[in-house]
Parts: structure tokens; sequence; C-alpha cells
């Protein structure tokens, strides 16, 4: 018999509300990025996107109520089988999908399709969770350290076959939990320090004034202090690598696709070509900046709605939002993301086994990381990304999978009190 | 061991939304360029052309209207050509036409609209009209261009023109952008302010492929462009007319003035152009080829050119000797030759019979004791007080300086003053002998037709003259007009002065102008020659009628016509009649003055 474990007083409200604002803002700025004046059509006409995405909504609720009612120990059981799946569909994808736009993202029958490539964002999860549940499992280790970056490289690597790079780097956001989980911080240290190196030297036009930089640092920390040989060898080797990196990254760029090399030069100079390649960042930028502080007011934007900013609707939702209802729009919804993650994380510490927290802490990675990468794309922060905004953007398999990400986690939560302390 | 990892995250995810926000706060608020740049991104400013005021002349006719031109535009986006050969057929232009113009507005942009083929003609525009609807990406934009119902007056007109770099950045109105048409000169130019009207603007929205969107928040901003101002011009369309007519061919000027108002009725500036081909599209070429012609027609010879005043001087100098008391009617000098050339007539005369028979002695000696008049014992300093005196009293007759003519690049003329002599001869280096030349209105005297029309209107006003002006009223009120065009200007001659004055030239028609008399209109007038150094003598003839109650005040230039008597006495006699009888009696003469030999 199947031990009723749905007790409503035990589920988060507090992020059931967060999430049905967002959700209910995303549906509003929809409406806003699709509206035409001129044709004046209801929110609810499902022959615009606000009532496909109604439509997608009302389906999402029921997801929740499926994912509320179920065993809370079917997704612990079914995490390997889930993520198998999803890996089969993911390399069937290029075989039975759709091309648009060069990339085959979408299976489906008909016009009802599904991205895998979202799906696969939970069941990686729930894999990650499994794998690494258990007591032995220690990240400061190499051979486990291996092991998990195994279970999320493979669909990593089915995504960018994809190819959609910016939905693969998604998984990476995983490095977030495997922090809390005790990956070593030199990992994060050295990663930091590179993307920080990269950056100034995709920034920097003359690579010799980092090498420069880099020599002087070197010379420095050999400089201060009394140093070991060792240490003065360590230091210099060090230093030459991160020449040669500097070096390096140049010629790597250039051997990206054509359309990646131009995103990446955008950011550092969005004015380059302001009809090209810079077009989606500048008119981004433009639709956001001339929200001012508090918004030309809702359906009055004039950039979002006469279609200056490409795929408004979807990865590009927060223009809408940024137009509309300006500065204090924008501090209000980055603010609700900000308290949702700090509640996720509080829910992930509050778990009594280690499967439930590490499932938590994916989710946070997750999120955080489309939140980030989102919206600071938008505002030229980060180079266009075609990752959407969770909630917010249009799109049954960005809302849905995110729904169910989220509400996996929130049953779990809400079942905590019968499961075992299992903790590692 | 990992305790304070959890914090670390979410310290991080603070740290994200406070870069977020910050970034946020830089871009929406403290940076307004979005702003601006949102706006010209979806607001489109279209500037709604007002109606430039129209010109009548003094009876009503209308001089100068607009007639609407048709512009073809296109968009290249959505420009589908079809069939070619049946579309250059229809808008008959050849294929390097198309290619060039589709190519030309491609380049300016794809989804903007530009010219594609300039100022359609009405009768083109209704052939092409229904076809229009067979060729997305164009349509027709309406414009206006300046039309004369008749080619006339196209000098005190002037003519508009697209307004230049230079003109743009002087300009301190902000009226203007490029491509905005401005008065070049004319009237067009002196009442360019009063005619052009205010623009509206409309702000539409577009979208990103510059489809229109409607009107921004409802047409909130919008105002209506308010036509320009009207110009009821002083010309006389008829008088001007009978005056081109007259002028055909030559070269010279014909001012005419109501001598009661200082309105002018006629200014003929000969050789003159069509001024309908200086418009719209044509007017590029047109004013370069008008440009280049040695005739130099745009050049508005009754206020720009200047000529020596010759005999009709005598008659200021008389003015200005009885007024000062040193002429009476009764003085009297000897026609004595050895001082300055004259032709036979009896001598000695008195002041009646110098102004009839234009006896240069006489004012040689009345010359002298107008500015000799010992004043200081140094003969040299003496002809310098003299000079500067006399000077100022030839200035208010309107002499040596700008008259205030309502229309650009009026030109002073001269009368010397002893700066002027010093300059060319040392301070205390000349003296009456070296200027006596001015007594007879030679030497370095200069004057414009005009202001030779206005010295007819001071003898027919005896004493006082209005400025002489083109715009009677604006939009039919007279009291619009500048207020300096209602300045009564007294010349500082007592009027009974003028009544000797006035009938010794109506006796001169009887000496040296008898061509230029009527049998039932009393005509007052003065011979003129300026001599030319460059070739034969230009003809000069001044006048007013009827004498008792003067209607009409007239100067009449025809260069290297000979002497006064002939083409210019002609001409204004023409001009006089046809102006206070609405006919000509006179055949015979006005198919003289037409066929324009006059040295024969």
């Amino acid at each position: 018999m199947r031990e009723t474990d749905i007790n409503i007083n035990r589920v988060d409200w507090i992020t059931i509300l967060i999430y049905s604002v967002l959700v209910m803002i995303g549906w509003f700025n929809i409406y806003a990025a699709v509206y035409d004046g001129q044709v004046d059509k209801s929110i609810f006409d499902t022959s615009i996107n606000s009532g496909i995405q109604l439509v997608w909504i009302g389906t999402a609720i029921a997801i929740i109520i499926v994912i509320m009612v179920a065993d809370y120990r079917l997704f612990e059981n079914l995490a390997i089988p889930i993520y198998l799946v999803m890996l089969v569909l993911l390399l069937l994808t290029p075989f039975l999908g759709k091309e648009v736009n060069g990339q085959i993202l979408t299976i489906g029958i008909g016009s009802f399709r599904i991205q895998p490539g979202e799906f696969a964002k939970f069941a990686t999860a729930l894999a990650l969770a499994k794998f690494m549940e258990r007591p032995t499992f220690d990240l400061s280790k190499t051979k486990y350290q291996l092991q998990a970056f195994g279970v999320l490289l493979l669909p990593i690597i089915l995504i960018i076959l994809q190819p959609d790079t910016g939905t693969a780097m998604v998984y990476f956001s995983m490095l977030v939990m495997f922090y809390r989980e005790g990956l070593p911080q030199k990992y994060y240290v050295l990663g930091i320090g590179l993307i920080a190196i990269a950056l100034l030297a995709l920034g920097i036009e003359n690579n010799l004034y980092l090498a420069g930089a880099i020599v002087v640092i070197v010379v420095a920390l050999i400089l201060m202090g009394k140093k070991t040989p060792q240490q003065i060898i360590g230091f210099s080797v060090i230093g030459i690598v991160l020449i040669a990196f500097t070096y390096s990254l140049d010629f790597v760029v250039s051997k990206l696709p054509e359309h990646q090399q131009n995103r990446i030069m955008v950011l550092f100079n969005p004015d380059l070509d302001p009809l090209g390649v810079g077009w989606n960042v500048t008119q981004s930028k433009i639709a956001i900046g001339s929200g001012g502080l508090a918004g030309k007011g809702y359906l009055q934007g004039t950039q979002t709605k006469f279609d200056f900013v490409p795929e408004q609707h979807t990865d590009f939702i927060f223009c809408t939002l940024g137009e509309e209802f300006g500065w204090l729009g924008s501090f209000v919804v980055i603010a609700l993301f900000v308290t949702l993650l700090t509640r996720l994380v509080f829910l992930a510490e509050r778990q009594k086994n280690r499967f439930n927290r590490i499932y938590g802490y994916c989710v946070v990675s997750i999120l955080m990381f489309h939140f980030m990468i989102n919206i600071a794309m938008t505002i030229g922060l980060f180079p266009v990304v075609g990752i959407p905004l969770p909630f917010f953007s249009y799109g049954g398999s960005s809302l849905w999978s995110f729904t169910i990400l989220l509400f996996i986690f929130l049953k779990m939560d809400s079942a905590r009190a019968l499961q075992l302390g299992r903790m590692g | 061991m990992n305790d304070q990892r959890p914090v670390v995250i979410v310290i991080f995810v603070f740290l994200i939304g406070l870069v977020l926000l910050i970034k946020l706060f830089m871009i929406q608020v403290m940076d307004d360029s979005f702003i601006k740049r949102a706006e010209r991104n979806a607001i489109q400013r279209v500037v709604d052309h007002p109606y430039r005021g129209l010109v009548y002349d003094r009876t009503g006719k209308l001089l100068v209207y607009n007639n609407p031109i048709f512009d073809l535009m296109i968009v290249p986006k959505e420009f589908e050509v079809g069939d070619t050969t049946r579309f250059l057929e229809l808008f008959q232009i050849s294929k390097e036409h198309l290619i060039e113009s589709y190519q030309a507005a491609r380049k300016y942009s794809s989804v903007k609209p530009s010219t594609f083929i300039k100022q359609i003609s009405t009768n083109e525009f209704a052939r092409i009209q229904d076809f229009l609807i067979d060729y997305p990406g164009l349509f027709i934009m309406t414009r206006s261009v300046r039309s004369y119902p008749e080619p006339v007056a196209s000098h005190a007109l002037g003519y508009i023109g697209e307004i230049s770099g230079r003109q743009l950045e002087r300009d301190s109105s902000g009226y203007y952008v490029q491509g905005d048409y401005i008065g070049l000169s004319g009237m067009e130019r002196f009442y360019e302010d009063q005619m052009r009207g205010e623009k509206g603007v409309k702000y539409k929205m577009v979208n990103v492929r510059g489809v229109d969107k409607g009107p921004f928040k409802e047409g909130e901003y919008d105002t209506a462009s308010v036509a320009g101002h009207n110009i009821n011009s002083s010309i006389d369309m008829d008088l001007q007319k009978y005056g081109e007519k007259l002028m055909m061919g030559k070269t010279g000027s014909v001012v005419a003035i109501e001598p009661k108002t200082g309105e002018i009725l006629s200014m003929i500036s000969a050789p003159f152009y069509d001024p309908n081909s200086l418009t719209g599209s044509e007017f590029g070429k047109s004013y370069s080829a008008l440009n280049a012609m040695e005739t130099k027609p745009l050049f508005n010879r009754p206020i720009m050119a200047t000529y020596p005043p010759g005999s009709i001087f005598k008659i200021v100098q008389s003015l200005i000797g009885l007024q000062e008391g040193i002429l009476t009617p009764e003085t009297t000098f000897a026609c004595n030759k050895s001082l300055v050339a004259c032709h036979n007539h009896p001598s000695p005369v008195n002041l009646f019979g110098a102004i009839r028979n234009s006896c240069n002695p006489y004012y040689h000696q009345a010359f002298r004791q107008i500015i000799n008049q010992e004043v200081s014992s140094n003969t040299y300093k003496d002809t310098e007080i003299g000079l500067n005196a006399w000077r100022e009293q030839v200035l208010k007759f309107g002499l040596g300086g700008n008259l205030g003519v309502d229309m650009p690049n009026e030109k002073k003329g001269l009368v010397p003053n002893s700066a002027y002599y010093d300059h060319y001869y040392g301070n205390g280096r000349w003296k009456y002998s070296t200027i006596y030349s001015l007594s007879i209105g030679q030497g370095e005297l200069l004057v414009t037709p005009l202001q030779m029309a206005n010295l007819a209107a001071i003898f027919a006003n005896k004493g006082y003259f209005y400025t002489p002006h083109l715009v009677r009223a604006i939009d039919g009120d007279k009291s619009q007009i500048p207020q300096e065009y209602l300045t009564k200007h007294e010349v500082g001659v007592d009027s009974h002065h003028f009544d000797m004055v006035q009938d010794a030239m109506v006796q001169a028609l009887y000496g040296t102008a008898q061509r230029a008399l009527m049998k039932d209109i009393e005509i007052a007038g003065k011979t003129g020659t300026a001599q030319n150094p460059h070739g034969e003598d230009h003809s000069v003839f001044i006048a007013f009628a009827p004498k008792d109650d003067p209607k009409i005040a007239i100067a009449v230039y025809v260069e290297n016509a000979g002497w006064g008597g002939r083409a210019a006495a002609s001409t204004a006699s023409l001009m006089i009649e046809q102006y206070l009888r609405d006919s000509i009696s006179r055949p015979a003469l006005e198919e003289y003055v037409i066929a324009g030999k006059f040295m024969n």
C-alpha cells in the first residue's frame, strides 16, 4: 500500500508563491511582447503566444499535481532509468527531429514537439544525485571526480552535437553543486583565474600588455619574501603557462564557428557591427535602457512591440520587462529570483538525505545559471547564448522542464520527514 | 568542512543579483542615451510641410502659387518590378536608370523610402496612378513647387531653393533642416519668415521593418502645419507685363512707384528670365545656365546696377541751392563753355532755363557757390566742409545709401564725402576744381535705378518720399507691413521750391523728351544720359504723371541706347499711359520701343 505522503502543510509555500508570481509576470510579459495595438487581441487568444503560454501554464499545473501525488521514492528509484531514456532521446533527436536554423532540438509528432535538451536537465540532476549519494562518494578524490564528470559529460556531448552550445553550457552549472559537495576549492580558484585572464586577453587588444603584467606579477611574487628554488621554478612555470594560454586563446577563438566568434567579440565592442552581429545586444540594451526608472508602462513599450528585439518572447523576454517596467520592475524580478535561489539553498540544506540535497543543489545550479546568463546577455554582460529565463520565457518545453525540475525537489522537501537520515 | 560553502553560494547568488542590478541601473537610469536611441528606432518624426504663402498683385491677381508635384518613392525591400519591360514603359525610364535608382535607394536604406523618380507632373501622375497598385514598394509623395501664372516679375518675386549648408549653419531660428526650401532672392527671401509658415509634425511609430504602426500616443504630440502668410504685392501685373514686353531684348531697368505711398508698381530688370524655370527639379540646371549667360539675367539691375545720375541730378542741385538760399529762380549764370562743355542754347539762363536746357556751366558755377561758402579761409578746408554739408543734404534724397526696399542685396550707390577724396588725393590736396563733375551728376556719383525712381517720386511729392517697397499688405492687412514703409521721409527742401522744378520738368518734355509727350496726360520728366566708358551711353529718363496729382513716378534705364530722350523717355511714356489709361493710344511709339533700334 502506498503511504499517502502528500501533506499540504509540509509543502514549501514560499517557493510555490515565488514560482507562481514569476510565471504570471512572465505570462503578462509574453503578451506584451507579442501585443500589437493595431490588432486588438486578448491575452487569452490562443492565436498569439500568450494564449498558447496559458495552455502551457495549465498543463504545468497538471504536471505539478502529478508530481505532488506521486510516491516520493519514485524519483530516486527511477533516477537512472530516466537519465538513460533521456540520453537515448538526445541521441535520437538529430535523426527524428525537425531542423530549425541549422539546429535539430525538438522531437515530437505534428505540432506537439518537445525539446529533449530541456528535459535532460532534471534527468541529469536526478542521475547525479543518485550517483553521488553513496556514503563513500568523495569529490576530493580524483576517481569520484571523474565519475561525476562522466555522468555530466554524456548529455553535454549529445547536446553539443545537436548543436545547442547554450543548453550544453547549462550543465557546467553543476559545478556549483559540486562545490557544495566538496570539490576542492583550488579548481574554482584556478578556473576563475583562467576565466579572468581569458576575458582580459580577449578584451585587451595587445596580448603583450597582458604578458608583461604576468611577468611583473611573477617577478614580484619571486622577490617577495624568501622563496625556495622549487617555488621560484614553480612560479616561473605557471607564468609561462599563463602567457602561452593568453596567446593560444586567440587561436582557439579563431577556430570557433564564426557566429560564436562574433558573439564573443561583440561583448567587448558592442558597436562593432550594430546592424549585424551586434544587433541583438544593441537592440536589447536600447529596449531595456529606454525603460528608465519606472518604465514606459504596460503594453507601452515601442522597442519590443515593434520587433526591434529578436526572440523577444523567448530568450529576450527580459527586454519587455526592462522596457515597460523599468529598473524598478527589473529589481522586483531579480529580487524574486535571488529570494527563490536563497530559499532553495535553505531547503537543500535542511534535507535529511544526501540524494535530496544534491538534487536540491542541482536545481539551484541550473536556475542560477539560467537566471544569470539570460539577463546578463540581454544587457551585454555576456555573449548571446540561446537559453531561456526560467518560468518567464515563452515555450512549453522550457516551462515544463523548469516546473518538473523545481517541483520534484519540492516534493522531496515535503516528504523529508518520512525519510531516514542518510547523510554522508 | 563544507559548512561555509552554502553561505558562499548564497553570497554568490546575491552578488549576481547585485551586478545585474548595478548594470541595469547604469543603462536604465544613469544613461539616457538609450531613450533617444529607442525613439530614433521606433518613432518616426514626419514633418508636415506648410503651404508657402502666395503672392498677389495690387489688383488681386495671383503672381505666385504652389503647384503640387509628385515624387515617386521606393521602399527597396518591398519593391517588386515584375515585368521589367512593362515597368520601364509605364514609368518612361531607361533600364540603367531603374538599376541605378534602385541601387542608390538600397544603399540608403532597404526599409526606408527614398525618391525613385523626382517630380512627376500632374499629367504623368494621372497616367501612372492606377498602375501603382501593381508595384509593391512604390508610392507617391506629394510636395509642392512654386508656380507662376504669368512669367513676369522674376527678379522682384525672387525664387526659393534648397537651403545651403552655409545658410543652415548661420540659421539661428532652428526652423530649417537639410533639404528644406528657403527664399533665396527677391521677396521670397525678404519675406521668408512670413511666407514659410509653420511646420507641423506627426510622430508615428514604425516597427523594425519601417512599417507604420500608427500615431505615437494617439497623436498627442502631433502638430498641424500652419500655412504661410500671403503677400499682397504692390506690383501691378498688367503694368509689369507691359513693361517686360517693352524691355524685351534690351538691357536695363524700369522702376515705377506710386509717389504717395512708395509702393512699387513695377520693377523690371532686363534681360529677365521665366521664373518657372527656377522651380523644382529644373532649378539646378536652369540656374547654372542663367548664371553662365553673358547678359547676366539673374542680376537684379533696378537695385544692383549703379550708374552716374547725369543731368537728372541737376534738379537735386537746384533744390539744394534753393533751400540753402544760394539760388533763387532769378539766379542767372552765363553758359560759359570754358568751364564745362555744353550744347548750344540761349545764354545766360536763369534757374528755370538751366533745368530746361540742362545747362552744364550753370551748375558748375552754382555748385561752386554751394560748396565754397567761405566758412574757412583755406580753400581746401572750405571745400571739405562744403562737400560734407552738401552730401548730408543729398543723402536725404535717398541717394548714397540703402533705401531699404524689401529685397536683398540692394546697392547703396555712391555720394562721395571728403574722406573719399582724401583717400585718392590726400587730405588738403583737393578742392572744388577736383570735384566739380559732381555738379552735373557725373564724376564719382553713382545711383541705382530704384533711387532714381524714388527721386522722381520726391519731385512728384514736392519734398517727401516713402521708402519704395513691394509689399502692400500681408494677408490683406495693410497694418502688417513693415513699419518703415509707413514712415514719411522729408528731404528737407520746402515744397514751394518744387513748383518751379515741376514746371521746368513739364517744359523739358517739349525740349529734350518730345517722344514722351502725351495729349491728355501732363507728364513731368527729365532726360539723362549715363556716360558709359565701355560703349554707347545709357539712356535714362525719369518722370511722374499726371503733374498735378501724380499717380506714378518712374525711372527708365536702357543700356547702350544712347540719348535719354529716345529709348528711356519713350518707354516711360508708354508705361505711364498703360498705368493711367490701361491702353495704348500710340502704337507707332510702342512699335518703336519694341523694335529697339534707338541708335539709328
